[in-house]
């Protein structure tokens, strides 16, 4: 039976990952295999591993956890021939705000990340593979641990898989409620047993990850993005993006727009495109105020700034980012310091406290906006906001200090007009209420 | 390997490769300051503060991590810089409490310093502060986590350092503080280290919170008093009281390594109990007389006992100097003319020596511990027993990968990095050792420690299989006390014909029995009834019993040297002082002068020099001890006397929390719910 889905799609996506999502049991072994499933797995068996290495550079992948790192870069950096074990990490620890797409991929094709992990297996000589997945995602663990479960069922996993004679196990493994568990080395730290803190780097993961093990680590629309990608080629993928933005991507459009949902779109999709079109304008007809491009760690865009294509480096020659594909799209009703609120309470509650300025920094912040935006603020308030936020960024020690300076940095910077709007007692757009002063 | 030049603040440094930038730029004289950086423990990257700008490096980069590279040019001194610097300290300051004034901490706080030295001192913050209530975790230990700064010090000293990981991490964010491993308490060494690593005020000690300012206090450096190990511990004294143990300077042979004894067991100096008047015994009662008096009553025995050639007993101690061990010999053996002279031997350093004889570069120090590319220990747990020695092991362990072999009855904390650990039963060590055969004599040298298990003809046999190891070896022969070395080395022990320890109790016909510094009868008999003078700071068992008591002062009242268990050889300070009460060098120069004897002046530095020129191996270098420096004692060849009495060595067992009399009279130590000494479920 056809799970209800997401959100309708879009006639603009072009749908790569996404290409089962809707079918009939999608998420079973039977319909992945009847739909082109494994395909690729069969395609990397006759590969040398490098080709597949190689094939994957091709494609132009970039990490699509959110700092868009060369995919195929990253597992040329694994030594191969290593004697420890070597791991294949799927980072599953989905929290970025505005982010909901590596959710689906699990929940509607769970093989074909399992495929991806499988193909990645081969290319650095890894038989063991883990999914770290946010604790919150309780029934998507269990969904997966029954498409696992299938799969070793159907000699899809396990020992001599197939008859190849590739050996591949897979784990899920639950995080415990922490943002910071999505960073790298903390989800290390974390998959470990330890308390997820982020690890000095260098060594990187690709050298020294889990258990001080070669370990690769991308996000669950990497590795599903692995099987199209080996099955038909990473020129073929490539040349769906812009170049050296290669293939498509999930975007997770919300916010104030009348078709919020998760659209498969090419890399470059020009972003007002994304909310004019794909995502049929803005709710009510209101005027459009800003957009967060990929997550609430990037910097925002005003309106007049969103006829972009959306690719990673035209994101980032905009000074913002690309990020995890959280677009978050407000319109002229935004009150932009309760935004800034909004946000810096999230970095506040999840900063793990292992480092100095982003565990004051983000604590204090949050005070002082929440006490701005309830109307008690000074003027002097709206540059020691952009103060403290510029002392964090680039001086924490992991992205999570930068994760919270950026967005708030560029609201400050950006919409100081509504920061001094604010210092007439009140909220201007009359939202004080919903936001407790003393929650943490 | 050759070396990486950069360029510091346009000074040209050259460093090792891999040498981390804020190490090179200490080289260089130039300080990148710092709080979770520490030397020694595990880097964390977590306070920020060593922010430094490098030139190409996109953004500022941590010092403490970062390690030096060729062409590297490194500004420590650009505005940005500057800026990062007080961004750090503003966001440390903003839940800090500001209650410097009553802080313990005031005047030597690393956050204080440093605010004072980079800015930062005024708050743009009108917010309130967040706040937990301070806790008390043991006795000893107490956290403010408003103070913490979250530098993970203490963390590392105790988990990596001590080798008991009481302490970790709890909350996130803001909430983020440090928590015992109990909960809401420690069950730990109580060393006190996570205490004297600690940056801020966050942590303080049970002993010393409120009670003084730094700056109030004298800092005298010496050496505890408590084991054989010798570690430097500098006290602070106020108003000639002690108010505090700790040795930040990181001087001494235990660079900033005490156990809890040596932190805090300096109490019993001003124990209520102390005796503060010499006593004299009338029918079961004593009665305080004079220092006149009582040197008089003594004197007279001692010159009636000695004229009818009647039998002495003399019992020298493991806690006095060796200025007063040498004294006492010289009065027992010049002065009485008796050679029944003895104290409780811990360890056999005689068999150890004499199966030495002709061999150099043989005995272990302190500082070879951590540097030793192997390292055997027999039937000791050094964790209890020698702390500083189960410490250095340990920093070997961590630092070189050292292979630790331990061969004991028990458990112990030794077992979890060791390469092998042997359970043997009681006077099965030998064995067990010889089982290890293959893998010691694999090893490219070799250290080995030993117990009182080894005695006599075992200690030979030991050093025929080390021998046959074809490797080096050292050794370290344990002993318990403070001065357990010393006293065998300044010769308290039977001269020819003399009577051992054992056998001063045990003789049916003693006249005199003279115990400085020791407490024989804490558990054992007397078989003779003799007149019974006893040098002590309490009335001990022994003093109970005597006929007539001496206040003495204790190792932090008096001058002179000790020599560790290693044969190093340090200084004592007279730190503290105690009304009424002599150190037993003036006691004995005093009853000498009363008899009439010609010993020689009493000062202790002449009487070094008297040891220096006398005491085979003592010929140390004076500039080394005279400047808190520790010089080990030459290895003596041979002239073992006739016998080293091998049975009457005993350990006295002592753990952590224990170290004979001395530690019944530290409130502290009996305070701490590890004590007396069963081994805490860590």
């Amino acid at each position: 039976m056809a799970k209800k889905l997401f959100n309708e799609p879009s006639p603009l996506e072009v749908k790569v990952l996404s290409r089962r999502f809707g079918l009939d049991n999608s998420e079973s072994l039977d319909t992945y295999l009847a739909s082109d499933g494994m395909k690729a797995f069969w395609k990397a068996r006759e590969m040398a591993p490098e080709q597949i290495v190689e094939e994957v550079k091709a494609s132009a992948l970039r990490g699509r956890g959110g700092a868009g790192f060369p995919t195929g870069m990253k597992w040329s950096f694994v030594p191969r021939n290593s004697p420890k074990p070597k791991y294949i990490v799927v980072n599953a620890d989905e929290s970025e705000p505005g982010t909901c797409k590596d959710r689906l991929l699990m929940e509607y094709d769970p093989h074909q990340l399992l495929e991806g992990m499988m193909i990645a297996g081969m290319a650095i000589d890894s038989h063991k593979g883990y999914i770290y997945i946010r604790g919150e995602y309780r029934y998507i663990i269990e969904h997966m641990d029954r498409a696992i479960a299938e799969a070793y069922s159907k000699g899809w996993l396990g020992k001599n898989i197939q008859g190849t004679g590739f050996d591949f196990d897979v784990y899920t493994h639950s995080g415990a409620g922490a943002y910071e568990c999505g960073e790298e080395t903390a989800l290390l730290d974390s998959l470990e047993g330890k308390r997820g803190i982020p690890r000095l780097k260098p060594p990187f993961p690709a050298v020294a990850g889990a258990w001080a093990s070669p370990t690769l680590l991308c996000n669950v629309e990497t590795f599903s993005a692995v099987p199209a990608i080996i099955r038909d080629g990473g020129a073929a993928f490539a040349a769906l993006g812009t170049p050296k933005n290669g293939g498509t991507r999930l975007l997770c459009l919300s916010g104030h727009v009348n078709k919020p949902g998760v659209y498969e779109l090419p890399l470059g999709f020009n972003l007002m495109r994304v909310i004019e079109e794909v995502g049929g304008g803005m709710r009510g007809g209101k005027k459009l105020k800003a957009v967060i491009p990929g997550g609430s760690s990037c910097p925002v865009l005003k309106a007049d700034e969103c006829d972009i294509p959306g690719d990673y480096d035209s994101l980032a020659k905009a000074k913002s980012m690309l990020g995890s594909g959280g677009m978050v799209v407000m319109d002229e009703d935004t009150c932009m310091v309760r935004a800034a609120v909004r946000i810096m309470k999230f970095y506040a509650h999840e900063s793990c406290g292992w480092c100095i300025p982003c565990r004051e920094g983000t604590s204090w912040l949050k005070k002082i906006l929440v006490r701005f935006h309830a109307g008690q603020g000074q003027r002097s308030d709206i540059d020691l906001i952009g103060d403290l936020s510029k002392s964090m960024l680039g001086r924490t020690f992991c992205a999570l200090g930068d994760a919270a300076a950026m967005p708030t940095i560029s609201i400050v910077e950006k919409f100081r007009e509504e920061f001094e709007q604010h210092l007439g007692g009140a909220c201007p757009y009359g939202k004080v209420h919903d936001l407790a002063l003393t929650s943490h | 390997m050759s070396e990486v030049t950069l360029t510091i603040d346009g000074k040209t440094v050259k460093a090792a490769p891999g040498t981390l930038l804020i190490e090179a730029a200490k080289q260089a004289g130039i300080e990148i300051p710092q709080f979770c950086y520490y030397e020694g423990l595990t880097l964390q990257a977590a306070c920020r503060m060593c922010l430094v700008e490098i030139e190409k490096a996109p953004k500022l980069m941590v010092g403490c991590t970062t390690p030096v590279a060729e062409g590297m040019v490194v500004h420590t001194d650009s505005p940005t810089v500057a800026a990062a610097r007080k961004g750090t300290l503003e966001f440390l300051l903003a839940n800090h409490p500001l209650d410097c004034p009553v802080c313990d901490k005031g005047g030597e706080c690393e956050l204080q310093d440093m605010v004072f030295r980079y800015g930062a001192g005024e708050s743009r913050f009108t917010d309130i502060k967040h706040h937990v209530d301070e806790k008390q975790w043991s006795p000893v230990v107490f956290y403010d986590g408003p103070r913490c700064i979250l530098c993970y010090r203490c963390v590392r000293i105790c988990n990596e350092g001590m080798g008991v990981g009481a302490l970790g991490i709890v909350n996130r964010g803001v909430l983020a503080e440090i928590a015992p491993n109990k909960g809401d308490h420690l069950e730990c060494d109580e060393c006190g280290a996570c205490i004297d690593i600690c940056p801020v005020g966050a942590l303080t000690s049970g002993t010393y919170r409120y009670q003084t300012r730094p700056w109030e206090m004298e800092h005298v450096g010496t050496i505890c008093t408590h084991c054989s190990n010798g570690c430097k511990t500098t006290l602070g004294v106020r108003n000639d009281h002690i108010m505090r143990g700790n040795n930040r300077d990181r001087s001494g042979i235990n660079n900033e390594f005490l156990c809890i004894k040596g932190r805090y067991a300096f109490d019993f100096v001003h124990h209520e109990e102390r005796l503060q008047t010499p006593l004299r015994r009338i029918g079961d009662k004593f009665e305080e007389v004079s220092w006149a008096q009582a040197l008089e009553i003594v004197a007279g025995k001692f010159s009636e006992v000695k004229s009818r050639g009647g039998q002495f007993g003399v019992i020298a101690s493991n806690h006095t100097s060796n200025e007063e061990t040498f004294y006492l010999k010289k009065f027992a053996r010049e002065g009485l003319g008796t050679a029944n002279i003895d104290h409780h031997r811990t360890g056999d350093i005689a068999t150890l020596l004499d199966s030495l004889s002709g061999k150099v570069n043989v005995l272990s120090t302190v500082q070879d511990l951590y540097k030793a590319r192997a390292v055997l220990v027999i039937g000791s747990d050094l964790a209890q027993q020698h702390p500083l020695l189960s410490y250095q092991v340990r920093a070997n362990f961590r630092h070189h990968s050292a292979h630790v072999y331990v061969v004991t009855p028990g458990p112990v904390r030794e077992d979890k990095y060791a390469v092998k650990s042997v359970r043997v039963s009681e006077g099965g060590e030998l064995a067990g050792v010889e089982g290890l055969r293959d893998l010691l004599a694999a090893e490219t040298e070799l250290t080995i420690l030993y117990g009182d298990a080894i005695k006599g003809e075992a200690v030979r046999r030991l050093v025929t299989f080390a021998d046959s190891l074809g490797i080096a070896v050292k050794y370290v022969p344990l002993v318990d006390y403070s001065n357990s070395r010393g006293a065998y080395d300044m010769g308290a022990i039977p001269g020819d014909g003399g009577m051992s320890y054992d056998e001063i109790l045990a003789a049916p016909a003693l006249d005199v029995l003279w115990v400085v510094g020791a407490n024989p009868l804490k558990n054992r008999s007397l078989a003779s009834k003799p007149f019974i003078v006893v040098q002590d700071l309490f009335l001990s068992e022994t003093a109970k019993r005597a006929d007539v008591v001496f206040p003495a002062a204790s190792a932090y009242e008096k001058n002179g040297t000790v020599t560790n268990v290693t044969g190093e050889v340090q200084r004592l300070r007279a730190a503290a002082k105690v009304m009424g009460t002599k150190s037993d060098l003036e006691i004995m120069g005093l009853l000498g002068k009363e008899m009439g004897l010609a010993l020689g002046i009493w000062k202790h530095d002449k009487i070094f020099a008297e040891i220096r020129g006398t005491v085979r191996g003592y010929n140390v270098p004076l500039p080394v001890i005279t400047t808190g420096g520790a010089a080990q004692t030459a290895a003596v060849n041979g002239r073992v006397p006739p016998t080293a009495f091998p049975d009457s060595i005993r350990s006295a067992r002592d753990t952590l929390f224990t170290s004979g009399s001395l530690t019944r009279y530290s409130k502290m130590l009996q305070s701490v719910r590890e004590s007396p000494g069963a081994v805490y479920e860590g």
